[in-house]
């Protein structure tokens, strides 16, 4: 009851297919509050298309999306955009309004859902710019930003409704290792002092392991391993090891 | 044979069912920004893209117009004048600006500049994932992209073919005067005179139709394009070519009707 009560988000037996392929087959897995859940997989093995689902963007053919006890796939459209506004999103092409500045896009879900005045809009833009270090690019539009400060304007625009769960979607991907390195210390604040729960989607095997609580992998479609960065690193199932490589416990004693 | 005839069917209705459950789902929005206590439309996306579509357009379509009004009034009379009825240019021209050409060429004109500039910037915004983000955060996509740029156009539209009236009619005195050796005087008699409040209505009534049907076409084939560059490319044709088809086609029913039931 106690750890019901705890889930934050549940997938049951989830399947979707595209026309005859399957790109998700009966998926099932859960993260509690407060917990970093890395899902990590082969590329086009369906690991964004789940985060697509988790935020309601992509229904199943099959299966259950339990967000804190509704189930997201049976909600109507005006009460999947209620449960949205606690469910933050952190894209991996970062997915700014590009005629908005950085500011605007910010405040962008501050003004269209909350009934905020503008002053209180204004100091939560600045609040959120702050953390992500990016208080001096208000007002300048992402054409004129570096990926990886577009990724942390993007990161600031999931955390403005303070939501209950962030989706990053291979947040350190294509960036360098110092702008890696701001990303994943900005998850670690999230995690730690704000108690945020999180889902990443991610290859990066160092960022993976520096973030997660818990781990997932993701084979062609199926969950194949659900556990913590210990039982993923010795794991002994050929993909995970070859796909962990010096990360896996078996790798180094091969060498 | 019958199965690409059936396909193309099918294909149609698709995309018929697709826009009808964009509106749906754009209304559902609204609604439930209603209820929420939040304006639906932010006022300063309404009015930017009126001034797109709406003032941007005036240049082209005063032009447009013009050309037209001239073209029409010198064949016209050089037609009539053999019947020795040179006079009657200015009334065929004013009804028949004020009740067909002018909301007809002001929609072909917002088709190409104003529908092709929607399909193309929601298409692209579809492709780099904006609209999902949208989509994403509960906004509504529909509500926050689409409502102020149909509203937009449905609300310009008959202003902006109320000018192509106008320009017309002024293109077509001056050739007249030019050529036909038609008085200005007695131009804007004759126009005055045959100049009659069922037309212009008809005019405005087609006109609100063409601005909607643009609007609803255009937001459609860009929020349900699908690909990459090519995507946006393809469907900003689609938009253009099916709006033109439908707005004609519109145009040709709509007349059928007044004939047929305010002779």
């Amino acid at each position: 009851m106690n750890a019901a009560l705890q889930r934050v988000i549940e997938l049951r037996g989830i399947t979707l297919k595209f026309k005859d392929k399957v790109v998700l087959n009966e998926v099932t897995i859960s993260v509690q509050s407060r917990e970093t859940r890395v899902i990590m997989g082969m590329s086009g093995c369906g690991k964004s298309t789940l985060l697509s689902i988790l935020l309601g963007l992509l229904t199943p053919d099959a299966g259950s999306v339990d967000f804190k006890g509704k189930n997201l796939t049976q909600l109507s459209r005006s009460e999947l955009n209620k449960v949205r506004m606690k469910i933050g999103m952190v894209y991996q092409n970062a997915a700014l309004l590009s005629s908005l500045t950085i500011g605007e896009n910010v405040g962008l879900p501050l003004q269209e859902l909350s009934t905020m005045n503008s002053a209180q809009r204004d100091a939560i833009i600045q609040e959120k710019l702050e953390l992500v270090g990016l208080q001096d690019a208000r007002n300048e539009l992402p054409s004129e930003l570096s990926g990886g400060m577009q990724k942390r304007a993007g990161m600031a625009r999931a955390l403005a409704l303070n939501p209950e769960l962030i989706l990053f979607d291979e947040p350190t991907a294509g960036l360098d290792p110092i702008n890696s390195n701001l990303i994943n210390e900005l998850i670690i604040t999230l995690r730690d002092k704000q108690k945020v729960t999180s889902i990443i989607v991610t290859h990066e095997m160092e960022s993976a392991f520096a973030l997660a609580t818990q781990m997932a992998f993701l084979d062609k479609g199926k969950m194949i391993l659900l556990g913590s960065p210990d039982e993923f690193r010795n794991s002994d199932i050929p993909i995970v090891k070859d796909f962990l490589g010096p990360f896996s416990n078996h790798h180094t004693s091969k060498q | 044979m019958i199965a690409e005839l059936g396909a193309i069917i099918i294909s149609w209705l698709e995309q018929l069912s697709g826009l009808v459950w964009m509106l749906r789902d754009t209304g559902s929005e609204i609604i439930e920004c209603l209820v929420r206590h939040k304006a639906p439309l932010r006022l300063d996306q309404f009015f930017y893209q009126c001034n797109r579509a709406g003032v941007g357009s005036i240049p082209m379509v005063v032009l447009l117009s013009l050309f037209i009004g001239l073209t029409m009034a010198l064949l016209t009379g050089y037609q009539l004048e053999i019947f020795g009825l040179v006079t009657l240019v200015p009334a065929i021209v004013s009804v028949s600006f004020t009740r067909e050409m002018g909301p007809l060429f002001t929609g072909i004109v917002l088709a190409a500049r104003i529908g092709a500039a929607y399909t193309a910037e929601l298409g692209a915004m579809t492709a780099g994932g904006e609209v999902d983000a949208i989509e994403g955060m509960g906004i509504g996509a529909l509500r926050y992209l689409v409502t102020p740029r149909i509203l937009a156009i449905f609300c310009l539209t008959p202003s902006l073919s109320i000018v192509s009236v106008l320009s017309g009619i002024v293109g077509a005195a001056f050739i007249s005067n030019l050529l036909l050796h038609i008085g200005y005087g007695y131009f804007y008699d004759q126009v005055i005179r045959n100049f009659l409040i069922k037309d212009l209505m008809s005019g405005v009534v087609k006109s609100l139709m063409f601005g909607a049907i643009i609007g609803v076409i255009a937001c459609y084939k860009g929020i349900s394009m699908n690909g990459g560059a090519v995507g946006v490319g393809n469907a900003t044709t689609q938009s253009v070519v099916a709006s033109i088809c439908t707005v004609i086609a519109c145009d040709s029913l709509c007349n059928i009707m007044m004939i047929i039931f305010f002779p």
